[in-house]
């Protein structure tokens, strides 16, 4: 991953990493979430016509990422939305967050697989040691 | 996978011993080929697994094992109540009862010849199909809870299918003890628009052909002959499965330290049978099995009214529905003991023997249908049950069998590889017509993107799992 690159799929044997980087935690967030996107379609075709309101609260950092994207994972499928951009903020392991999509359009997104749910697997939220925030999870499609 | 970490058994049965925290072994069913070419995942999560409380006999894995969340997909566990046993959410997986369902049509290949492509562009019509599709029916609370207590038996009452159908299913299309207030509201919300939808990724409906006969007895009491034309449906229980498994994994994994259970995966998220928790997610779970259920029966009437309007007509009774992601509770014989137990099957099929209580008369002899889904363009397989109930015969894993090829390759590698719409456009120059809204979804799900399903159903049947009975080769295939 480059430096300008702030997120990335990576590959799982039978479904899809999500992974995102940032100088915050909630950079990183925002990236897992463009790579949610990715899983799915090319993000860089999704407009941000529409906003959706995501809040959620969590035990851990990890579990916060795992409520952040499932979040979006039912936005996605009860408003039959993609998203492309998202601002968040995370105190507490409390998050609040913006996230800006469309309407599914088939034959514009060439959507490849629906996203059933953000796993456990390959889970990680951390600081590295050039300190960066890494937010990442394998994603069921 | 490391092949010296285990102690081979027989010529298809691999033992991974105790150690560790493992309460018992790990057992791998398959060639030694097929657990060579396994990833080391495998092995650590068959471990896993044998390490969770009140599990019995072994943890198994079929031949079409790989690396999933928790559990391998192929993995097969059973736990008993009485002895701390859990059951869990990860065993299960987010697409709860995903299956195949198997139809024949009356039909030869001759028949269908001339209208292949008709036939493709109308059960594409009329199957909601890919990302955003939504199905034609909206259930209100009411409808949502009948639903999901009844399964297959609402829909039949409905006006989707045939009362014929129940007997073709597990559990007589549905399954007990589902507990509708268990479920979320988002997980409802989640269904309200999805009831009679594919979905997306692996999830299929094929038409396909009886390209050989294997065993003449049991194709002839599952009504398979060869050119005979079939009809294949794999799909699940949609956004209702999707949020359970997402609702309990998180509520399994917070609860998991002060129910005493060490998870040293957390996607390994289970609870014991006999807690709140526990029951809460059984009549859950059970609620997303019937869903499933229904959803395929939906399908089917769907597929129905397309045949229709092709052959007028036709009839297209229904072979048999299996379900791969699931926990049941079944009557097991454990060191000659008739035990009640929680087998958890993830990616596994059950695949119950000749003369098996719970087989309709007509296949009590040849044994259970075991639907197996090859992937886009390659055959798929339908196996029978091998052990026979009461014989010398030793059950194999709670009769249990593999359920489809698994990946070869990520879904990023296979879009590197091919490109979706030259695949469609090779696989109609071989006669396979493909319809699908995602030509990014065909390149993820290329053929060769998958392993050979024909070794996998080979080392079923050498294992003692499951007996070959017919292939078949796809002549249309609806993607999501």
């Amino acid at each position: 991953m480059g430096a300008a690159m702030k997120w990335e799929t990576f590959s799982h044997e039978a479904d899809v990493g999500v992974r995102g980087v940032g100088s915050t935690m909630a950079e990183a967030f925002a990236g897992a979430a463009t790579a949610l996107t990715a899983a799915i379609c090319d993000p860089a075709k999704v407009g941000a016509g529409e906003t959706a309101k995501i809040e959620c609260a969590a035990p851990d950092d990890e579990l916060l990422l795992v409520d952040w994207l499932n979040a979006l994972v039912f936005e996605m499928a009860t408003r039959r939305m993609l998203f492309s951009r998202f601002a968040i903020e995370i105190e507490d392991r409390h998050l609040r967050a913006t996230a800006w999509g469309e309407p599914v359009d088939v034959a514009r997104h060439q959507p490849a697989a629906e996203v059933k749910g953000a796993s456990f697997c390959a889970l990680a939220v951390r600081q590295r040691p050039d300190g960066q925030w890494l937010a990442q999870c394998i994603v069921d499609v | 996978m490391d092949i010296k970490q285990l102690k081979q058994r027989g010529e298809f049965e691999w033992e991974l011993p105790t150690t560790g925290r493992m309460r018992v072994p790990g057992v791998i069913f398959a060639s030694r080929e097929l657990v060579a070419a396994m990833d080391e995942k495998v092995r650590e999560q068959v471990a896993n697994v044998a390490g969770l409380p009140g599990i019995v006999a072994a943890s198994y894995a079929m031949p079409d094992a790989h690396w999933g969340y928790g559990f391998p997909i192929g993995g097969v566990a059973a736990f008993a109540a009485e002895a701390g046993g859990v059951v869990s959410a990860g065993g299960v997986g987010f697409d709860i009862s995903c299956g195949v369902r198997t139809l024949l049509t009356g039909l030869k290949r001759a028949d269908i010849a001339a209208h292949q492509a008709r036939l493709a562009d109308l059960l594409y019509a009329r199957i909601p199909a890919g990302v955003g599709s939504t199905g034609g029916i909206r259930l209100d609370a009411v409808g949502m809870a009948a639903m999901l207590q009844g399964g297959a038996r609402w829909a039949v009452r409905e006006g989707y299918g045939l009362a014929a159908d129940l007997a073709h299913i597990e559990e007589h299309g549905c399954v007990a003890g589902a507990d509708p207030a268990a479920v979320s509201e988002q997980a409802k919300k989640r269904q309200r628009d999805e009831m009679g939808t594919l979905g997306s990724g692996n999830h299929y409906l094929e038409v396909q052909v009886v390209s050989e006969i294997f065993d003449a007895a049991a194709a002839r009491a599952y009504g398979l002959a060869v050119d005979d034309v079939v009809v294949s449906i794999h799909c699940g229980s949609r956004g209702l499965g999707h949020q359970i498994g997402t609702d309990y994994l998180r509520e399994m994994v917070v609860a998991a330290p002060a129910a005493g259970i060490l998870l040293p995966d957390r996607e390994l998220a289970c609870a014991p049978l006999q807690s709140a928790l526990g029951q809460r997610y059984l009549g859950a779970m059970r609620a997303g099995i019937n869903c499933a259920l229904a959803n395929r029966q939906i399908l089917t009437h769907l597929a129905r009214q397309a045949f229709a309007a092709v052959f007028p007509g036709a009839h297209l009774p229904l072979l048999y529905d299996v379900s791969h992601n699931t926990c049941k509770e079944e009557t097991h014989t454990v060191d000659g003991h008739k035990r009640r137990l929680f087998v958890h099957r993830k990616g596994a099929t059950r695949a119950f023997g000749p003369g098996h209580a719970e087989l309709p008369p007509e296949y009590a002899q040849a044994g259970q249908p075991v639907l197996v889904g090859g992937s886009m363009g390659t055959s798929s397989w339908i196996l029978a049950g091998s052990a026979a109930a009461g014989s010398n015969a030793e059950e194999r894993a709670f009769g249990s069998a593999c359920h489809g090829a698994g990946r070869a390759m990520s879904r990023h590698e296979a879009t590197r590889r091919w490109q979706g719409r030259a695949l469609i456009d090779e696989l109609a120059a071989r006669g396979i017509l493909i319809r699908s809204p995602s030509t990014r979804g065909v390149a993820e799900e290329a053929p060769l993107a998958y392993k050979d399903v024909g070794a996998v159903v080979d080392a079923s049947d050498r294992a003692g799992l499951a007996r070959k009975v017919a292939r078949l080769a796809p002549l249309v295939c609806i993607k999501g």
